[in-house]
């Protein structure tokens, strides 16, 4: 997938005047904050159960080697096999591999983020493989050519009524008289077309919630079983997964399972949670011949023992970005890569590089509500303001901002030069904001008086005025 | 009773930048605020800034220099109070992360423990259930970020504003969401910050309260100044202005039409 990060403010100039894209946002607002807020406050424990789900996650990382080995170990026993993928391009290979043994033409896509950072789609079909995703929104996107603008629901940005005319133009069989208004309707038209190519394809692949360590198991957890079809029907099942997925137990799963679903959807849990455990075993009445796991790293041992290793905490559950102000005002394409939202500007430069990808900690105004909403306690701010250093460090910012700031900065450590600076410029400038108290426009500022006016100072400044008056109060004494 | 009990707790007033410089009413409504609350104020001249524009861009190490000078100045006191959620924040949870592993760690934890934003110091510390001011006509209150989320402001500039006779409070939709300033945020990125102010914009007119009032000038003047661009007719103020009762003189941007 093509990276636009660096346009950041570009995409996001062109998502402010996109009017169906604000439309969609409009929804994101107010759905899923609501939702959730209900779920939480329906179960009194959920606080303790986000401590313990850090817990659970913090304890895994701790020993992420020992973990990885002794899944690997059970999948092995349970007859499948893990497949170890350094970067994107070893996973893709991997994967093409066992497409071609299996003599794939299609392949059943589960929802999964993963393939998206491994732009999964466009190597396979590249290789002369058709990739068909299940998932609606997912379905829906590829229909349009485009990717996910949000982790768990990926065509968000978009509103009913485009959908509906994408439908109709890719689905030529339909009576124009078919009501395709409704969610419900859209997904059963997707199923219907989607019957045909469970049963096509050769191989299905997912991504993976969760991996337990205890038993060898991949979990997914999907709201229309299309996962399920999906790793069940064709003859050889891949589950696409990066590293720190990995739990020690199903006991820790089912843990995390109750904050993931409340923090994403408000649901008390998704629809369907599917674990898989290798092939399908002489007594099972379905399942995959080859059970194949790509375990990926791609850049995420590197942030272990660092500032950012509480990423890896992450279930993408999609609150943060559900609780962003800027994700609200922009939608989840503006950020440039995969991953959006307050998540996004954390992950993506840990994993694309923050050269590239500076725009995204910067931006946010820290109101904190990400970290607020987080059900692994992930502190995002944080995280991004130690971007920010790293940013500077390197002198990758603009420079007129890093004068600017150093300007800035050397008054601000300097009190008295401080304040004499203060006590010619603010009278002026009160002066000069006349007795409407305002600007409309002020060189200098042209960031704030683009879009609203600023207030001029009052007078003197406070410290001055403080003086004066301690002063007064000095010599009516003596 | 003991000595101690009688004795005024020395407070350090840190003003903040913005107050210091665009709207010192602030400051003098903080020391009227904080004296009917029984405390001796003091003003030292040797504040600036809590530096979050440094630390919130990156820059340690000004950041680091500016929390040296604050915490030497400050640190004299029984108490340090500022009127903003955002940098008493600064002051309280960021300090001790600055020093971290250095030898300044536990200075800077010593101070940053006797640290309050404005609201929370005159209700959670000094016990103030109630002030003396009037106010004619309705208030709605925006809950700023930083003091909501890192220092559990909300209850108490309520309570306060409660007491102020006259005063309709009507509350504000979304109260707890970004007004979109964000320091250098609104600079950095005017249209994003632009469009999560209109949205604020939007609920604070369709509160139909006729001054809007919140803890931290930042995010006062940032609506304020979206108000005033779009013509609306509503008064913007800082919540300690209406409960020292210096609420008189022009409100912030001029205000209203
Ligand atoms: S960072 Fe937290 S809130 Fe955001 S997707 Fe990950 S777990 Fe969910």
């Amino acid at each position: 997938m093509q990276i636009t990060s660096p346009a950041f403010k570009a995409n996001a100039r062109g998502a402010l005047a996109d009017p169906h894209l604000q439309e969609a946002l409009g929804h994101v607002r107010s759905g899923f904050i609501d939702k959730r807020q209900k779920a939480v406050d329906a179960l009194p424990e959920f606080d303790a159960l986000r401590d313990s789900a850090r817990a659970i996650k913090d304890h895994t990382l701790a020993h992420l080697d020992l973990y990885l080995e002794a899944y690997e170990e059970k999948v092995k026993a349970a007859g499948g096999r893990v497949h170890w993928a350094e970067t994107a391009a070893d996973a893709r290979s991997l994967i093409l591999d066992i497409c071609r043994a299996a003599g794939a033409r299609t392949v059943t896509k589960g929802k999964s983020m993963i393939t998206e950072e491994i732009g999964l789609n466009e190597f396979l079909e590249k290789e002369g493989i058709r990739p068909v995703e299940t998932d609606l929104g997912e379905y829906i996107i590829q229909l349009r050519g485009e990717h996910p603008s949000h982790i768990i629901a990926p065509a968000v940005h978009l509103t009913k009524n485009q959908v509906e005319a994408d439908f109709r133009r890719a689905h030529h069989h339909l009576p124009p008289t078919r009501d395709l208004s409704e969610p419900a309707s859209l997904l059963s038209e997707a199923r219907e077309v989607l019957r045909a190519e469970y049963f096509a394809a050769d191989v299905g692949i997912t991504g993976a919630n969760f991996l337990v360590a205890e038993t060898g198991s991949s979990v997914i957890v999907t709201n229309e079983g299309n996962g399920d079809l999906t790793q069940i029907l064709p003859r050889v099942h891949i589950v696409v997964a990066s590293i720190e997925k990995i739990v020690p137990t199903l006991a820790d799963t089912s843990q995390i399972l109750r904050v993931l679903a409340r923090s994403a959807t408000g649901q008390d849990m998704s629809v369907y949670t599917t674990v898989s455990t290798g092939p399908r075993r002489a007594e099972d009445p379905d399942g995959p011949e080859e059970y194949h796991v790509v375990l990926l790293d791609n850049g995420r041992s590197s942030m272990l023992g660092t500032e950012f290793q509480d990423m890896l905490r992450c279930i993408r559950c999609g609150a943060c970005m559900n609780h962003c102000p800027v994700y609200h005002a922009v939608g989840g394409h503006a950020y440039g890569w995969v991953y959006p939202g307050p998540m996004g500007a954390v992950l993506t430069p840990s994993l694309i590089g923050v050269d590239k990808s500076g725009h995204l900690p910067n931006a946010s105004t820290f109101c904190g509500r990400c970290e607020a909403v987080c059900p692994m306690h992930i502190p995002l701010p944080k995280m991004m303001r130690h971007w920010r250093e790293r940013e500077f460090a390197r002198g990758l910012n603009p420079a007129a901002q890093r004068y600017g700031l150093k300007a800035w900065a050397f008054f601000a450590r300097r009190p008295r030069l401080y304040h004499l600076a203060a006590s010619f410029a603010i009278p002026a400038l009160s002066a000069f904001g006349g007795a409407q108290r305002r600007f409309r426009y002020l060189p200098f500022a042209g960031g704030w008086t683009k879009h609203r006016d600023l207030p001029a100072p009052e007078s003197r400044t406070f410290l001055q005025q403080w003086r004066d008056r301690e002063a007064g109060k000095q010599e009516a004494r003596t | 009773m003991r000595q101690e009990t009688l004795k005024r707790p020395r407070v350090g007033l840190f003003v903040t930048c913005l107050v210091d410089l665009f709207r010192p009413t602030v400051g003098f409504a903080s020391v009227k605020l904080l004296e009917e609350a029984g405390c001796e104020v003091e003003v030292p001249m040797a504040q600036t800034c809590c530096g979050q524009p440094a630390y919130n861009s990156g820059d340690r190490e000004d950041a680091i220099a500016i929390a040296r000078n604050t915490i030497e100045t400050f640190e004299e006191f029984d108490y340090i109070v500022a009127p903003s959620g955002s940098c008493a924040g600064m002051l309280k949870k960021h300090y001790p992360t600055l020093f971290k592993g250095d030898p300044w760690e536990e200075r800077a934890a010593a101070f940053s423990a006797k640290v309050h934003e404005l609201m929370s110091f005159l209700v959670d510390v000094m016990g103030m259930e109630a002030v003396s001011a009037a106010h004619e006509g309705s208030v709605t209150y925006h809950d700023s970020c930083s003091g909501l989320r890192e220092l559990n402001i909300r209850e108490q500039p309520r309570r306060l504003l409660g007491s102020v006779s006259g005063l309709k409070l009507k509350e504000l939709k979304d109260a707890d969401v970004c007004c979109g300033f964000g320091g250098t945020f609104c600079v950095k990125y005017p249209d994003i910050s632009n469009k999560i102010v209109e949205e604020k914009a939007v609920n604070i007119k369709a509160s139909g309260a006729e001054t809007l009032l919140a803890g931290d000038l930042g995010c006062l003047m940032n609506m304020a100044g979206k108000l005033q661009r779009q013509g609306a007719d509503i008064k913007v103020r800082h919540v300690a202005e209406v409960l020292a009762g210096m609420d008189d003189g022009p409100a912030i941007g001029g205000g209203g039409r």
